[in-house]
């Protein structure tokens, strides 16, 4: 290029190859990333139902769904007193026990540690609720993170009751 | 170097070296001029090289015999130990092997550390270890899960649950590097292909890191330049090879060992129970040679942090040509930095051994402070200790040490020769 003159259109036939070219390459990497993400088989398994009648208070099980465990527990009623007068202002992620169990008795959630993905084991830890074995989070009887390196609650993912045994989740 | 002039003696040598100069490539490796004063700890580059070539052959092996399935992966890999001739060894290998190449990096990193060799001119050939090391990290986590047993699930689970510490984007990043919603057999079979990839630009990198070295040519234990070629070096070969061969069958003995006599000892139990998405094992935790690195990840108490802090603690070795700013490059004439390098190994060591703790009380104080000296060495001790820290005289030439008489004569000259320089 001759020195500090105004752009000329060779200068612009440049500039104009190298947009193009940048524009077709990314289209044509797209693809190539896409393919990663979950596919249309993967994302079938959306839902699953669950016969929750056999639980008696205090029980839990363990159900997979979307290839991740969802923790199901009939809380007993100190379970649930205990949850519910936690001052809002002490938890680390502010939830009410209200907004987490739309059934106080029910509590649905996700049984992934929000730090790094462990299941954390149930009726262990300081709060009497879940405590993850790998990097010591700890969460009480709403599911909720009280101490450790765990950043959010443990997740409630969508689902409701289709009858009064039967939760859908998904 | 010195091989400008080289012409094969065969006259069919000549016509294809005209062609294709790959005698004259061959010609400078062997007669490649090394310092005479190399110690043991230089002999590594070969025992890695040769790490390399071993895990590329017999990962080959296996591939032929492994199915990257997650409802089958466990049992071929149990197929390949039992049914397969010589599988166990081939496997055991391999396995041992990686934790070998690690063992065989750390001490040639140590060594680069001690002498300086990370120093000008030798950045590049540096930045191009670390970027290495990277990817064995990579190579050596995603083989770790091919396996699929409980430690391979869970590890790749909290690995590549690191990801989702990314502000905004970090829970479609996990979903895209998963294919799903949890680690599956999407995952496993993009960690299969990955790691048969990953040797090779291994390979490729290991060529430009040889490459880089050959200009500057070899740093040495006196860490200073050749005086003259004719006195101070020997050629590759005979020298150097018989000595690197001579470590490496060294080397081959502990390999053996290992392979022979205790070939799960580094490994976990857990891994021989298949993957289940619905148990933890109790205590997760990472293959030794990355449990320093996990023990920065936990002290902290923060997910972002803790995945930065732990990045850090690794990409913060790519800065250290810059962040050590004393010119004398070998810990021989630095009489504070040697005692600061031997509580680095320690605290390193510490690391590594809270690592494999589980994150709790006395521990996890020991990993913070740990921790915080690890950072404290690389961005505070060093910067300021190149500026203050009274080395000892350096000798006038590599041979000199071993033929100058006098050492206090060597020594005075060298004071001379340095106030002359300023």
């Amino acid at each position: 290029m001759s020195d500090k003159e105004k752009p000329n259109r060779r200068d612009f036939i440049f500039t104009a190859t190298a947009a193009v070219g940048a524009v077709g390459a990314g289209a044509a990497a797209w693809p190539l990333i896409d393919q990663m993400n979950p596919d249309a088989s993967v994302k079938a398994l959306a839902s699953t139902e669950v016969d929750v009648s056999s639980l008696q208070p205090g029980q839990s099980i363990t159900v997979l769904w979307r290839g991740k465990p969802v923790f199901i527990k009939r809380r007993t009623e100190n379970e649930i007193s205990e949850a519910r007068n936690v001052k809002i202002s002490d938890l680390k992620h502010p939830e009410k026990d209200e907004d987490r169990a739309l059934n106080p008795e029910w509590l649905v959630m996700l049984g992934v540690c929000t730090h790094l993905g462990c299941v954390p084991l149930a009726d262990k830890g300081e709060y009497g609720g879940w405590f993850c074995p790998c990097h010591g989070s700890h969460y009480d009887t709403a599911g909720r993170i009280r101490k450790g390196p765990a950043p959010t609650n443990l997740e409630i993912p969508k689902y409701e009751f289709v009858n009064s045994n039967t939760i859908k989740i998904g | 170097m010195s091989d400008h002039n080289y012409t094969p003696s065969s006259k069919f040598g000549k016509w294809f070296n005209d062609r294709l100069p790959l005698l004259t490539l061959a010609n400078h490796l062997t007669d490649y001029p090394t310092p005479k004063n190399l110690n043991y700890w230089w002999t590594f580059g070969g025992i890695l090289t040769f790490c390399l070539i071993t895990q590329i052959i017999t990962g080959l092996v296996l591939a032929m015999h492994y199915i990257a399935h997650a409802d089958l992966a466990f049992s071929s890999v149990e197929h390949i130990m039992r049914d397969v001739n010589y599988g166990w060894l081939i496997r055991y290998i391999h396995a041992n092997g990686a934790s070998m190449f690690f063992l065989a990096v750390y001490i040639h990193i140590f060594r680069s550390l001690f002498y300086g060799s990370y120093k000008a001119p030798r950045e590049i050939i540096w930045i191009l270890g670390i970027m290495i090391y990277l990817l064995m990290m990579a190579a050596a986590f995603m083989g770790y899960v091919l396996p699929w047993g409980q430690m391979s699930f869970w590890g790749a689970t909290v690995i590549t649950n690191l990801f989702s510490a990314i502000p905004l984007v970090g829970e479609s990043i996990t979903t895209w590097l998963w294919g799903g919603y949890s680690v599956d057999n999407p995952t496993l079979t993009r960690f299969f292909t990955l790691h048969y990839l990953i040797p090779f630009l291994i390979l490729g990198l290991v060529v430009l890191h040889i490459w880089a070295l050959h200009v500057p040519g070899n740093n040495n234990p006196v860490g200073i330049d050749i005086q003259k070629p004719s006195k101070d070096t020997v050629p590759f070969h005979p020298y150097i090879v018989i000595k690197d061969l001579f470590a490496l069958l060294l080397f081959m003995i502990v390999f053996a060992f290992f392979v022979f006599y205790s070939p799960n000892i580094l490994g976990h139990a857990d891994n021989y129970i298949e993957a289940n998405p619905l148990v933890t094992p109790a205590h997760i935790v990472p293959e030794w040679y990355l449990l320093p690195f996990y023990a920065i990840l936990r002290s902290i108490p923060d997910k972002l942090l803790g995945v930065v802090a732990m990045l850090s603690a690794i990409f913060i070795l790519a800065a250290l040509p810059w962040l050590d700013t004393s010119k004398v490059r070998s810990a021989v004439f630095r009489p504070l930095y040697k005692q600061f390098y031997w509580i680095l190994v320690i605290d390193v060591l510490i690391l590594g051994y809270v690592g494999a703790m589980p994150a709790e009380g006395l521990y996890l104080l020991i990993a913070r402070v740990a921790t915080a000296y690890y950072f404290l060495h690389f961005l505070l001790i060093l910067p300021i200790l190149g500026k203050i820290e009274k080395t000892t005289p350096l000798p006038l030439s590599i041979t000199s040490p071993v033929l100058g008489g006098s050492a206090d004569l060597v020594m005075a000259k060298s004071i001379d020769v340095r106030k002359e320089k300023l």
